[in-house]
């Protein structure tokens, strides 16, 4: 009795299987091949007609490429500099600071590029000096600043160029990006633009 | 008006109003009618049926739907597990990532087959492009298995006696090709020609102007972005998700990207209306979440562009509020506004630090994530939302002197169990992850020191973040939470993903079929109406004392203490 | 007279009953029942331990005194909750024993092999016979299978007037405990002892045998899942006060737990239960379960009989028309002959009408023709003469299959009567048609706004009458019914209701007749008069003493009413915690998160005095709203939105904003004391 019973409960079982576990099965392998497969493909295929196939925006320099969008390590003080990255700029390891922002290390860690930057620009004031360039962004390659950002290190940047202030900051009106239309979302600079129209100025 | 808010006004009531024509179509795909995609696809699926043997036609009860909805998600599981721990020496794994160990591999499947997509990995570095793609199908079908329940209850919702509620494949697959699918081309197309890359090359190396040698990823990554947000997935091909300029190149695609995260959510209910026709219940059930939605958005909003108290005593200005962990080009406003779509949704795609955000931002983020259910994730958010309806009719129905009813349907002690238990899962889950790893991490400080990335406070608030979002099946972070190595929060996370998102996508699809079982019962004078606004503010009020009564404690502890800590001077 | 009707909510000697019941209930074993405030009193056994921890030496917990008021005000919890069980339990005894007065034990003389047996009445069982005659009590429910007599039924009904039972027909019940005024009658005993209406329903009141309905379990479950998620939160408070390095005494972790889990409705969900039995029971309606009280208050359709329900007693006759050619004395000498046999109030308003006392005609060997349902006439044959009086068709087919004619004339009066909501007989003499009489109904006087109170309840009034279609339109127009079943037959009601259930409604019907039974045991609320027939009575789940046909209008509400209570005092119980967590969270945590003060927004004196006003602003909420519980949310019937959002801001934004008041106030108070 028993083992009619548990006969007929794999035969269940067995019906089950062939009901659900093989149309599964076979659905999940046609899926592979359409959503791995021909839907990358078609993806990869429209990315042939955009800017660069597809392989990120590039800006052409004295015979060098770089990435628009992809933030880089300006240390020096002859170019504007970026957001603090937490990375490093590695733009093969996205990522932030994740610092909350009662943290007391991170106040701390706040307040020493405060001071660094008042030491690399000592003609700004503390309150001239917006909180983007001092906080880091959330990828690590944040390839923009404020304008005011900008602005702030005009003087110091300036002074090691030999430029006048105001050609500096007619450089930033060129190279300041306005808001979607017009209209939606913050202003701002894309750093590497800026600072290889610098580097052209001469 | 200031750009910023104005962009986020754009964005979000865009989106709604975007919502009402998909709606509309994802009705018709439900209800089998015919749609101007129907030459493509009509022959495609029937191919596909045939070949796996499916009867689409075939009717299935609420029961039989569950099991195969179990075991085809079991069968991606094992894909999952398979692919992951073995893709260090399978083919498209041009940047030679390993493959990933036991623990990590069981998260990161649990979590893409579950909606869930929480990243305890980089995707740079530890993941192939065969892994990608991978988790770019889970994105897909793990999507479409939430409108495919979706879609049962909805069918179960009918004026009808029955037990025949369509059948799943026929539902899931439509759900896939369909509706995520054809959305999931054009996000895609705008990513790429704003900047995202669709490519197969490995890193690309390259000297910097400033002389530096540097290391850049790409991938095959606008197709797993476009179908991550459109699917309430969230796991992005990038580490830092869709903060990463490659991710979410400019203020457009931001916008389209948003726009994409909570589209199809909204949609379903528009698409309930339609489907059942009953417009003005759709109607109360968006502005029930839409007036949620609103709540959540204005504090976050405010706080983050009013910046951090502790850095304006520094001195220095914050003309765009609260930057650390923030995109120049998105400013705070349009962060915060991802910040509570990504949490109310199921999405859990970033383009800011949660963890950086200001303490009420993060607690608002929470608060989207312990409703679950203000649009939600795609189709399960509508099934969320339909518990807290069956708790607002059992009591209001009670408070008019009837016995409650929902749709010509009476609601009993069965139906109120089931609705019950699944409203418990959430808080037991969150709250017992929390409380065992405050309880460790309070056991163990030093052993565990690597956990938090912040004391106190807020480092309370990673953890309850952590559950928060894994039992929400959202998937974003605190992402300071030392997560990526441990075996305790991959296993405990991985545990919590799976209850919360199989259970509570069987528990209404049960409620509904037992209610569709049932007599129905034409409306009378004397039956409460749902669809009103008076029924919406108790849906409302359910909501609001329900989940507020669960968390109270958990918040005050966390985000509350770290706000008044903050501004207490 | 009504019997008199217990107006005060605590009699002092139902307190005193309900005092020692609500230590008795103390007891684990019967507290079981009620999980929530089960929970509660292992609450207070703990805090009872710290107490004694804390005599033993322990420093960590607090005072001793502390504690211990803690512990009083927990135990005061969970009597007042018992106390709420125990008076509505008291309350329905009181009423339920006012009626076993008349089951005491009564002589009965049982008929055993035609010889008279006194035995008492507890030993008659079922099949029984037994006499009564005058000045006897009636010693057990049963049915007269003999005879006729007068009663007085004021014990039950309190209606002092006699009532008349005989056997035969739907007036043959008579209930135990009534008494014989004048005649005799033989009973045939028709339940078992200790199985009739009123034990069943005493037995419903007191709480040892009371079911749960559907619609309670379903409560319990939500308070239950209220209590666990409370349970959640509380045990995880635990590591997060370790995490925050707070130390939170025992005490604290159970004040919290106790004010957060639903104690309120807890402790007066089965007094609520309880009241709306009472309620009912003081309607003079005897319900056989709760679930048919509440099913009441769901009813979408009431079946209602025209006669005796929505209008006065019967129809009267009111003229005379005879034929063309007939000479009018001639008309009336049929008519009164026609109904001579005619018991029926109709029968014998035509005589009245007529004013001729029908022995005057001298009839020789009258043979009386019975009315049927198949001939829907009646009449009298003698000296060759054969007069039928019936429904116009009826006796249209009756003439014209004798070749008479049915004239235009007839026809039209016979039109103009129906029209005008009269019911028109038409007579015939030989089969030959001779006139019509009219009768009239008189609607009783303010039964259309009982109707119109029903309609804005949701619940729609069904007519049912042997009248043709158009008198009965015209009365329904008239008395503002819904709809209405003319010509009705016994089965139409059966059929009637039937199809209303097939669409999914809820149906309720009075009857009294043998007839009736199938119908009354179809509708899903089936009302029997206690005067009506032992089958009825079987069939129906309620039982009207008063046989009032328009009972059901106040079972409908008392169903709603029963409700209602429990759903606003759920709402009002879960409100309620909104303040108790801005009281207890903030004194939880004020040494190691001082920022959190931000909460508190009662600003309350000092941790103590906020936790000790919160657990006693909990206690004290459940004795005060004992009166409400008992007495039911007053229904008004304004449309099912309209209530909810009346009720809505009642009991939920006043659950959110009274404890804040309350507490505050209670602080006050116990500031003066820390």
């Amino acid at each position: 009795m028993y083992r009619r019973n548990a006969l007929r409960l794999y035969k269940q079982k067995r019906k089950q299987m062939k009901t659900n576990l093989l149309p599964a099965i076979k659905l999940t392998l046609i899926c592979m091949v359409f959503f791995m497969g021909i839907y990358t493909l078609l993806i990869y295929g429209i990315a042939q007609f955009a800017p660069n196939n597809g392989k990120g925006f590039i800006i052409e320099s004295k015979g060098k490429k770089y990435y628009e969008n992809i933030a880089q390590k300006f240390t020096d003080d002859k170019y504007f500099w970026s957001r603090p990255s937490a990375v490093d700029y590695n733009a093969a390891s996205s990522g932030a600071s994740n610092k909350g922002p009662s943290n007391p290390d991170y106040l701390q860690t706040v307040q020493d590029r405060i001071d660094t930057f008042i030491v690399h620009n000592p003609t700004v004031k503390k309150a001239e000096i917006p909180s983007d360039i001092v906080t880091a962004s959330g990828s690590g390659e944040d390839p923009n600043i404020s304008v005011q950002a900008a602005k702030i290190q005009v003087s110091r940047i300036a002074k090691i160029r030999n430029l006048s202030e105001t050609t500096l900051l007619s450089l930033i009106e060129q190279n300041t990006e306005k808001p979607l239309f017009g209209l939606f979302g913050p202003e701002k600079i894309n750093v590497l633009k800026l600072n290889l129209a610098l580097d052209n100025l001469k | 008006m200031n750009t910023e808010i104005l962009g986020i006004i754009v964005i979000f009531f865009g989106t709604l109003a975007l919502a009402y024509p998909l709606g509309k179509y994802i009705a018709k795909v439900f209800a089998g009618e015919k749609t101007f995609l129907d030459p493509v696809f009509n022959p495609m699926e029937k191919f596909f049926f045939r070949l796996s043997g499916i009867d689409a036609a075939n009717e299935m009860n609420w029961k039989q739907s569950m099991v195969a909805l179990l075991v085809i998600n079991a069968v991606w599981f094992l894909l999952g597990m398979l692919v992951l721990m073995c893709q260090g020496w399978l083919p498209l794994n041009p940047d030679g990532n390993p493959s990933m160990t036991a623990d990590c591999a069981f998260n990161t499947t649990v979590s893409f087959v579950s909606n869930t997509n929480l990243q305890h990995y980089s995707g740079e570095t530890m993941m192939s492009y065969m892994g990608q793609l991978t988790l770019q199908l889970f994105q897909f079908i793990s999507a479409g298995t939430g409108i495919a329940a979706c879609a049962i209850v909805f069918n179960a919702l009918k004026n009808r006696t029955t037990d025949k509620l369509g059948n799943f494949y026929n539902y899931f697959l439509k759900s896939c090709t369909r509706i995520l699918l054809p959305l999931a081309i054009i996000v895609a197309a705008i990513l790429i020609f704003r900047g995202s890359p669709q490519t197969f090359n490995g890193k690309d190396t390259m000297i910097s102007l400033q002389g530096d040698t540097m290391h850049v990823s790409t991938g095959p990554a606008a197709g797993m972005i476009a179908i991550k947000q459109l699917g309430t997935n969230g796991g992005g091909y990038f580490g830092a998700n869709s903060a990463v300029p490659f991710e979410n190149p400019d203020y457009l695609t931001n916008a389209v990207e948003d726009c994409s995260i909570f589209l199809i959510a909204t949609a379903m209910v528009f698409a309930l209306g339609f489907y059942l026709k009953r417009k003005k219940l759709a109607w109360m059930i968006f502005g029930v979440m839409t007036v949620s939605s609103l709540i959540l958005l204005a504090p976050t909003v405010y706080y983050e562009m009013k910046g951090n108290p502790a850095i304006e005593k520094m001195g220095i200005s914050q003309p765009f509020g609260n930057m650390e962990g923030k995109e120049m080009r998105f400013g705070p406003a349009a962060s915060a506004l991802w910040e509570i779509t990504t949490t109310n949704t199921s999405n859990g795609s970033v383009n800011s630090m949660h963890d950086s955000s200001m303490p009420i931002s993060g607690m608002c983020a929470m608060l989207g994530m312990m409703i679950n259910s203000i649009y939600g994730g795609v189709g399960v958010g509508f099934l969320n939302f339909y518990i807290f309806i069956i708790i607002a009719v059992f009591i209001s129905g009670l408070m008019v002197g009837r016995t409650p009813e929902f749709l010509g349907k009476k609601i009993e002690a069965r139906e109120m169990k089931i609705a019950m238990i699944i409203f418990l899962i959430h808080p037991f889950l969150i709250l017992t992850g929390t409380a065992i790893s405050t309880y460790l991490y309070a056991e163990y400080p030093h052993y565990l020191a690597g956990w938090l990335n912040n004391p106190g406070y807020h480092g309370f608030s990673e953890m309850l973040y952590e559950f928060t979002s894994s039992s929400a099946n959202n998937g974003s972070g605190f992402e300071g939470l030392g997560d990526t190595p441990s075996v305790f929060w991959n296993v405990s996370c991985g545990i919590v993903m799976l209850l919360s998102r199989f259970l509570p996508i069987i528990g209404p699809v049960a409620i509904a079929g037992l209610l569709a079982n049932k007599k129905f019962i034409p409306e009378s004078s004397g039956t409460l109406k749902t669809d009103t606004g008076t029924f919406g503010v108790m849906v409302f009020a359910v909501i609001v004392v329900l989940v507020g009564l669960s968390f109270f404690t958990a918040l005050a502890m966390g985000p509350l203490a770290e706000h008044f800590t903050l501004f207490a001077h | 007279m009504k019997r008199q009707r217990q107006t005060k909510l605590f009699e002092p000697e139902l307190v005193n009953e309900a005092l020692r019941q609500s230590f008795i209930k103390l007891n684990p074993k019967i507290l079981f029942r009620n999980p929530v405030m089960f929970t509660v009193e292992i609450g207070a056994v703990v805090i009872l331990g710290v107490c004694l921890w804390i005599l033993s030496g322990e420093k960590s917990q607090g005072s001793f005194l502390y504690n211990f008021i803690i512990f009083l005000i927990l135990l005061f919890t969970v009597l007042f909750a018992n106390f709420a069980e125990a008076i509505a339990e008291a309350r329905g005894k009181a009423q339920a024993d006012s009626l076993r007065k008349t089951r005491e034990e009564t002589p009965a003389r049982k008929l055993v092999n035609g010889e008279l047996i006194t035995v008492s009445s507890s030993q008659l069982i079922k099949g029984d016979v037994f006499i009564c005659e005058t000045g006897d009590i009636v010693p057990s429910d049963g049915e007269i299978i003999e005879g006729i007599a007068s009663i007085d039924e004021s014990a039950i009904t309190g209606e002092s007037a006699p009532v008349i039972r005989e056997s035969g027909g739907d007036k043959n019940s008579v209930t135990g405990g009534t008494k014989v005024l004048s005649d005799k009658i033989k009973v045939l005993v028709t339940t078992k002892p200790g199985e009739s209406f009123l034990d069943k329903m005493i037995a419903l009141v007191e709480s040892a045998t009371r079911q749960k309905t559907p619609n309670e379990i379903a409560l319990i479950i939500l308070l239950a899942g209220f209590t666990l998620i409370f349970i959640i939160v509380c045990a995880s408070l635990a590591p997060f006060a370790e995490y925050a390095k707070t130390a939170i005494p025992i005490s604290a972790y159970i004040s919290l737990f106790v004010c957060l889990i639903p104690t309120t409705i807890g402790g007066l969900l089965s007094a609520i239960g309880i009241a709306g039995m009472d309620r009912a029971l003081r309607a003079n309606v005897i319900a056989k379960s709760g679930k048919a009280v509440e099913t009441a208050g769901d009813l979408d359709t009431i079946l209602l009989d025209k006669t005796g329900t929505i209008t006065i007693g019967n129809r009267k006759a009111t003229n005379f028309y005879p034929a063309a050619g007939i000479d009018e004395k001639h008309f009336v000498k049929c008519v009164v002959l026609s109904s001579m046999a005619d018991e029926t109030p109709e029968g014998k308003s035509i005589i009245e009408l007529a004013g001729i006392n029908p022995l005057s005609y001298n009839i020789e060997n009258p043979c009386f023709i019975k009315f049927t349902a198949e001939t829907r006439s009646s009449g009298i044959n003698y000296n060759g003469t054969r007069i039928r009086k019936g429904a116009s068709d009826s006796i249209r087919r009756y003439a014209e299959k004798a070749g008479n004619a049915y004239t235009d004339e007839i026809d039209e009066r016979v039109k103009i009567i129906s029209g005008n909501g009269g019911t028109p007989l038409v007579v015939s003499e030989n089969e030959k048609i001779i006139g019509v009489i009219e009768l009239q109904d008189i609607i009783k006087p303010g039964i259309q706004e009982r109707f119109q109170r029903l309609r804005k309840m949701g619940v729609k009034t069904v007519m049912v009458t042997g009248d043709n279609p158009l008198t009965a339109k015209f009365i329904a127009e008239k008395a503002g019914v819904d709809d209405f079943i003319a010509e009705a037959k016994p089965e139409d009601k059966m059929i009637y209701i039937r199809q209303e259930q097939q669409r999914g409604k809820l149906v309720a019907m009075m009857g009294d007749g043998t007839n009736d039974a199938p119908a009354l045991a179809q509708a899903d609320v089936g009302v029997a008069m206690n005067s009506g027939t032992a089958a009825a009575k079987e069939a129906g789940n309620m039982v009207d003493l008063d046989n009032d046909p328009t009972k059901l209008i106040e079972v409908v509400e008392i169903g709603k009413q029963l409700l209602m209570t429990r759903g606003t005092l759920t709402t009002f119980s879960i409100a309620n915690d909104v303040a108790k967590y801005f009281a207890i969270v903030p004194a939880l945590f004020i040494a190691s998160i001082p920022a959190l003060q931000a909460l508190n927004i009662m600003n309350l004196h000092s941790p103590q005095s906020a936790i000790l006003s919160a657990i006693i602003f909990n206690a004290i909420i459940i004795p005060l709203l004992i009166p409400l519980a008992l007495k039911g949310v007053a229904y008004k019937p304004i449309g099912a939105s309209r209530l909810l959002r009346r009720n809505l801001f009642y009991y939920g934004l006043g659950g959110i904003l009274a404890p804040f008041i309350g507490i505050k106030l209670i602080d006050l108070v116990v500031a003066l004391f820390i």
